[in-house]
């Protein structure tokens, strides 16, 4: 089972997620958590959930990045989540047979039965898709919703991974990535579609879409605004008072010394 | 990388088990050291001690230690399979050895080919611990040839450490060990120094953008991360030791493990019995306290790719 399964079906299951459209708004991954944490891997666990440090598994993170400078720059939103690889070092890794990728459709999943939690799989994975399960002892990782997707009590419509049904703004796409004529491979192929770390040669088979170029007329970008008020001086760094200098120089020290 | 205490004694205490298998072996099988009853019985009780409890300890970080004989399983792609397989193995010939060893007391004959499978399957299990870690290519200071030889000479050198010690111990000791401990000690020193070199002038791996698929927008800076505490993946991959208590960390663990067990090693059994005792076991001591602290660094220093999306401009 730990090995990459050597003959498959050629389906390759899969999502195209569209980094120009993306708003960023973290329903994808709330409605990722909201099904799993019932669905096949369920449940994920969330550590002092109310508390001041709350931690929990999710198979779904949004991040946010500034790109560029400038009128030219802009605010990427980036969903990170499994990206089923076709050259999966998370299963080949794998110890006990635990971490799978199924040979009908390409969907890489954990069985807890025999996992043994060394965590291994994660340290394999450079996109940080898997997630450790501290209550059950076990990995947990995007099962591509198999409980969605091949699910006969939903309509036919449903039947697509909960992070897609619920994307707002359509950022989300799903489907066959080993069919050319599939409606995500034509997006992959028009929008110029990329693989992540391509160069580490896992053959991800999500794609992402970049952001479009800017259309002309676009160019003068926002207007930089008056200050509506000048700048104050506060009393930090440079303009410090004699007071703060001298506590500065006081922690400057204690870090010399911890340091030595 | 997250430095695991239950990992740096695993790879710490089993590979110098290892090498002190490797030690007996060899030098029991050229003659070097007499087939004594007692000598054995501390070395293969050592070395076999530190190996189990090496194995031991690298089950104590497991979700589900009471399923580790499945890791056996999946040798036929996994690095950390082939070790578990490896280490059994290696009981093997080595019980063997010890029984010719210290029961019959010669080593003539099978003890032979059972010497040479003990030198060679040691070997081959240390090469694959050090396997586990080289072969995952989202971590560059692993992902890399100078992972395997620092594995290898570190656990040559630690079990060559132990065997000077009990071959003071027995009075058996000859130039010809100390002479054997000073190269693997070489080795080490050798290895590690060219392994800091790689992974300081090698530091990036993928770039952000490639991380990102974000090739033709300008510097990519992080804005927002996806969670407002840490996460498993940043508690296990993010880790991260100042420079500048690296730099001093590597350099007391060049006095740890070099400078002072290599005086040692110029002992003779010509030596003062008291100086001879407590240098071979200072060199020990400090040895594998070095060694330790050179361990806890490999994971400190090791940066993993993911840490890419959380901000970090290298990998």
């Amino acid at each position: 089972m730990t090995m990459l399964p050597p003959e498959n079906s050629g389906k390759k299951l899969g999502l195209v997620i569209d980094l120009d459209t993306c708003v960023g708004c973290h329903a994808c991954a709330v409605n990722c958590k909201e099904w799993n944490t019932g669905g096949h891997s369920a449940p994920l666990p969330d550590d002092n959930p109310f508390g001041a440090d709350a931690s929990g598994v999710w198979f779904n993170r949004v991040h946010s990045y500034e790109c560029g400078d400038g009128p030219t720059g802009r605010t990427v939103n980036f969903p990170r989540s499994c990206l089923h690889c076709e050259n999966a070092a998370c299963v080949e890794v794998c110890p006990t047979g635990a971490s799978y990728k199924r040979a009908e459709d390409g969907i890489v999943l954990v069985n807890e039965d025999i996992c043994i939690g060394c965590k291994l799989c994660s340290w394999a994975c450079p996109y940080g898709a898997r997630e450790y399960d501290h209550d059950a002892g076990v990995m947990k990782k995007c099962t591509l919703c198999i409980d969605r997707i091949y699910n006969e009590n939903l309509d036919e419509e449903d039947r697509v991974p909960a992070c897609v049904s619920t994307c707002p703004a359509n950022a989300r796409h799903y489907g066959d990535l080993g069919d050319p004529n599939s409606d995500v491979s034509r997006l992959v192929a028009e929008r110029g579609g990329v693989s992540l770390m391509e160069e580490l040669g896992y053959q991800p088979v999500n794609q992402y879409l970049p952001p479009r170029p800017r259309r002309a007329g676009d160019g003068d970008g926002p207007k930089a605004l008056p200050p509506s008020r000048p700048p104050s001086p506060l009393p930090m760094g440079d303009q410090a008072p004699a007071g703060g200098a001298a506590g500065d120089g006081l922690f400057r020290w204690i870090d010399r010394i911890l340091s030595r | 990388m997250h430095p695991a205490y239950s990992v740096i004694i695993f790879t710490t205490f089993s590979g110098a088990g290892y090498g002190l298998l490797f030690s007996m072996a060899l030098f029991g099988m050229t003659g070097g050291v007499p087939p004594d009853r007692w000598l054995g019985v501390s070395g293969f009780v050592l070395a076999l001690g530190m190996v189990t409890g090496g194995l031991l300890s690298s089950t104590f970080h497991l979700g589900h230690p009471e399923r580790a004989w499945r890791a056996l399983s999946q040798w036929r792609s996994s690095w950390l399979s082939r070790e578990g397989v490896l280490a059994i193995v290696t009981y093997l010939p080595a019980l063997l050895l010890a029984f010719w060893w210290v029961v019959l007391e010669s080593l003539d004959g099978a003890a032979n080919l059972f010497a040479m499978m003990t030198i060679v399957l040691s070997v081959m299990t240390v090469f694959s611990t050090a396997m586990i870690y080289a072969s995952l290519r989202t971590i560059r200071a692993w992902f890399n040839p100078h992972t395997v030889r620092v594995y290898l000479s570190f656990a040559l050198w630690t079990g060559a450490l132990w065997f000077n010690l009990i071959t003071h111990l027995f009075g058996v000791h000859t130039p010809w060990i100390g002479v054997f401990l000073v190269t693997t000690g070489v080795l080490a020193l050798f290895f590690k120094r060219k392994y800091w070199i790689f992974i300081d002038t090698h530091p990036t791996w993928v770039p952000p953008e490639s991380a990102l698929g974000l090739k033709d927008v300008g510097t990519v800076r992080s804005l927002d991360a996806p969670n407002t505490q840490e996460n498993y993946i940043q508690q296990e991959m993010g880790f991260q030791v100042a420079r500048r208590h690296a730099l001093s960390l590597r350099r007391a663990a060049f006095f740890g493990y070099f400078l002072i067990p290599w005086l040692a090693a110029l002992l003779t059994v010509e030596s003062e019995p008291w100086l001879r005792y407590s240098g071979a076991v200072a060199a020990v001591a400090i040895g594998m306290a070095g060694t330790m602290v050179e361990r806890w660094l490999f994971f400190a220093e090791a940066k993993h790719t993911v840490n890419l999306y959380y901000g970090a401009e290298t990998s």
